[in-house]
């Protein structure tokens, strides 16, 4: 119940910084707009290529958009933590009993509303550009479903590094590296079967394949209910994971104190 | 007396080679204010982050408000509060905010939650700006909210780690003000550390000055000073006629303690006054050229200098000189 509390305080704290910066709130909600119209433009050809079934061009990408942005979006909370540790807050929360797993867990529940605020933003942009949601309404919940798993399985993440590097440059490079390699080795962009073989194979293990796949079935085509349901475990267990790598960092972190 | 604080043999080391910790022991009795006297780097700030379970030490064991830091950390959590030498107070967010946050992570919640945010704030003078972002507030402002937040789930014991650094002269009264008012009216165990003697003097009951990570003098600030027994005299040279001067001085009556730092010279007697004419001729007789000659009545910076056998000033930019 403390622990429950505590988390949506930190959560709270995330929130009203989000709704106090307006200039923040534009850019994070125009980000993924933007995305949307720039990539469909980019990939509007890949319906052409021989061996294409993703339907329209837009109903192929949105899935893709919204998970890519989920790991974009998500990959720099520990951002957050970095301010904190600088700033001295960081110093007096770990002072305090406060449940470690709480500021942890408050961040990556802030990171998951906005990403879930976000893919709304782009579900409803596609939707004016003519995408069609198969899956209708429970189709379209489930995929913000995955995407806000994503997203928190990379905030934890992100928070972790923070602790551990607690440099700004050092999350910088660690988040660039992994964001691109792993959105490419998904079918995020590229339908499945117009991959190499090696990609098709590494995907199967990357998370962010699980969120797109599960995301596409369930929103635009016709649910495959066993796909979209151990994908979505999937999910859940490494969001759960790496939430309990990021709560053992603080220890880290104050080891090195 | 109760010991509110008790530490022992703390050790800690940074790699690569960095002792910031090396034999430190203190008792602090309850109700008081002990400070931890010291120049940049000497292990104040290192004690306090120990003592308050932000870290463990390599060796050694301490108890706080009867709790083993080692053994019960989150024990020792509940029962102290921490004003840290940065601003922990989130500055995005408003004083009351930060206060109720603070709360929540204490498990206070609720209408006790909201009655004591709203006292605290009035209290520490900030029911005006209490919904204004903490990054709005003067350094005065900040630091008083910071006091509010690490007294608002009534700690048994406080730390206050270099609480006026960075305030203006009129803040840092204020601040000391607030000090020993918890002392006197609330009866509160605090650990205070300065790197101001004059700090340490005006509200530390008791007081350890540190070097290289451990306690080389402890007691109250008069008997430090009356441990000296006389004043101090410091002769700045020319050029390197140390070694002369020193042999000058050290078969003079009179005076003792005669120590050399760079081209400073330090000598202690028991009536400054009456040994400077000596001290200046026997310097002359030996064709020294005395720069300047001061004489200091005890204080502080005397006690630190004979126990340190450095003077403070030089240790404290030393230490940033080695930081930057």
């Amino acid at each position: 119940m403390t622990a429950a509390r505590q988390t949506w305080q930190v959560t709270l704290r995330g929130l009203r910084v989000f709704v106090r910066q307006p200039a923040y709130v534009a850019l994070t909600l125009a980000q993924p707009l933007i995305w949307l119209l720039l990539f469909g433009a980019l990939f509007k050809a890949i319906t052409q290529i021989p061996g294409f079934h993703g339907g329209s061009y837009i109903d192929f990408l949105t899935p893709g958009i919204v998970v890519m942005l989920a790991v974009s979006s998500a990959g720099w909370t520990g951002m957050g933590f970095i301010d904190d540790i600088a700033g001295g807050v960081m110093d007096r929360e770990l002072a305090s009993p406060v449940w470690r797993g709480a500021l942890n867990a408050g961040s990556v529940i802030y990171a998951a509303l906005v990403v879930a605020l976000q893919t709304v933003l782009i579900v409803l942009l596609a939707l004016a550009l003519g995408a069609n949601y198969v899956g209708g309404v429970g189709g379209v919940l489930l995929l913000i479903l995955v995407a806000a798993l994503l997203a928190a399985a990379f905030a934890s993440l992100s928070n972790g590094v923070a602790l551990l590097a607690r440099q700004r440059e050092a999350l910088i490079g660690a988040v660039s590296f992994v964001i691109l390699p792993l959105t490419f080795l998904s079918s995020a962009l590229m339908q499945e079967s117009l991959v190499p073989g090696w990609i098709r194979t590494v995907a199967k293990f990357n998370p962010v394949n699980w969120a797109v796949v599960a995301g596409r079935s369930a929103a635009m085509q016709h649910i495959d209910w066993g796909l979209v349901a151990s994908r979505i475990g999937l999910l859940v267990a490494v969001a759960l994971l790496s939430a309990t790598l990021a709560t053992r960092a603080f220890a880290r972190y104050q080891r090195s104190l | 007396m109760t010991a509110a604080i008790s530490a022992s043999e703390l050790r800690k080391s940074y790699p690569p080679e960095v002792r910031a910790l090396d034999g430190l022991s203190i008792s602090v009795a309850e109700g008081t204010i002990f400070g931890l006297l010291g120049p940049n780097g000497a292990g104040k700030s290192t004690t306090v982050r120990v003592l308050a379970t932000l870290t463990r030490p390599d060796g050694g064991s301490a108890q706080v408000a009867g709790v083993d830091v080692l053994a019960d950390p989150v024990g020792v959590r509940r029962a102290i509060g921490v004003v840290g030498q940065k601003h922990g107070c989130a500055p995005e967010a408003t004083g009351r905010e930060n206060l109720v946050l603070q709360g929540e992570f204490y498990g206070i919640s609720g209408r006790e939650l909201r009655t004591r945010v709203a006292e605290s704030l009035e209290r520490f003078g900030l029911g005006d700006a209490a919904d204004r972002a903490a990054k709005t507030y003067s350094g005065g402002m900040q630091r008083r909210l910071d006091i509010a937040m690490g007294l608002l789930h009534r700690p048994q014991v406080l730390f206050l780690d270099e609480p006026t650094t960075g305030l203006d002269p009129e803040a840092r009264v204020e601040m000391w003000q607030e000090i020993e008012r918890l002392a006197q009216q609330e009866r509160m165990t605090i650990l205070l550390t300065t790197h101001y003697m004059e700090e340490a003097d005006r509200l530390a009951s008791r007081l350890a000055i540190v070097d290289r990570g451990r306690v080389v003098v402890e007691g109250t600030p008069g008997e430090l000073k009356s441990g000296l027994r006389g004043d101090t005299i410091h002769v700045e040279l020319d050029k390197a006629q140390g070694g002369e001067a020193r042999e000058a001085l050290a078969s003079l009556d009179g005076v003792e303690e005669v120590s050399l730092e760079g081209a400073t010279l330090h000598a202690r007697a028991i009536d400054g006054g009456a040994a400077i004419p000596a001290v200046l001729a026997a310097l002359d007789a030996r064709g020294v050229r005395a720069l300047s000659v001061t004489l200091a009545r005890p204080s502080l910076d005397e006690v630190y200098l004979r126990h340190a056998g450095r003077a403070f000033a030089r240790a404290d930019s030393e230490r940033e000189e080695v930081a930057a």
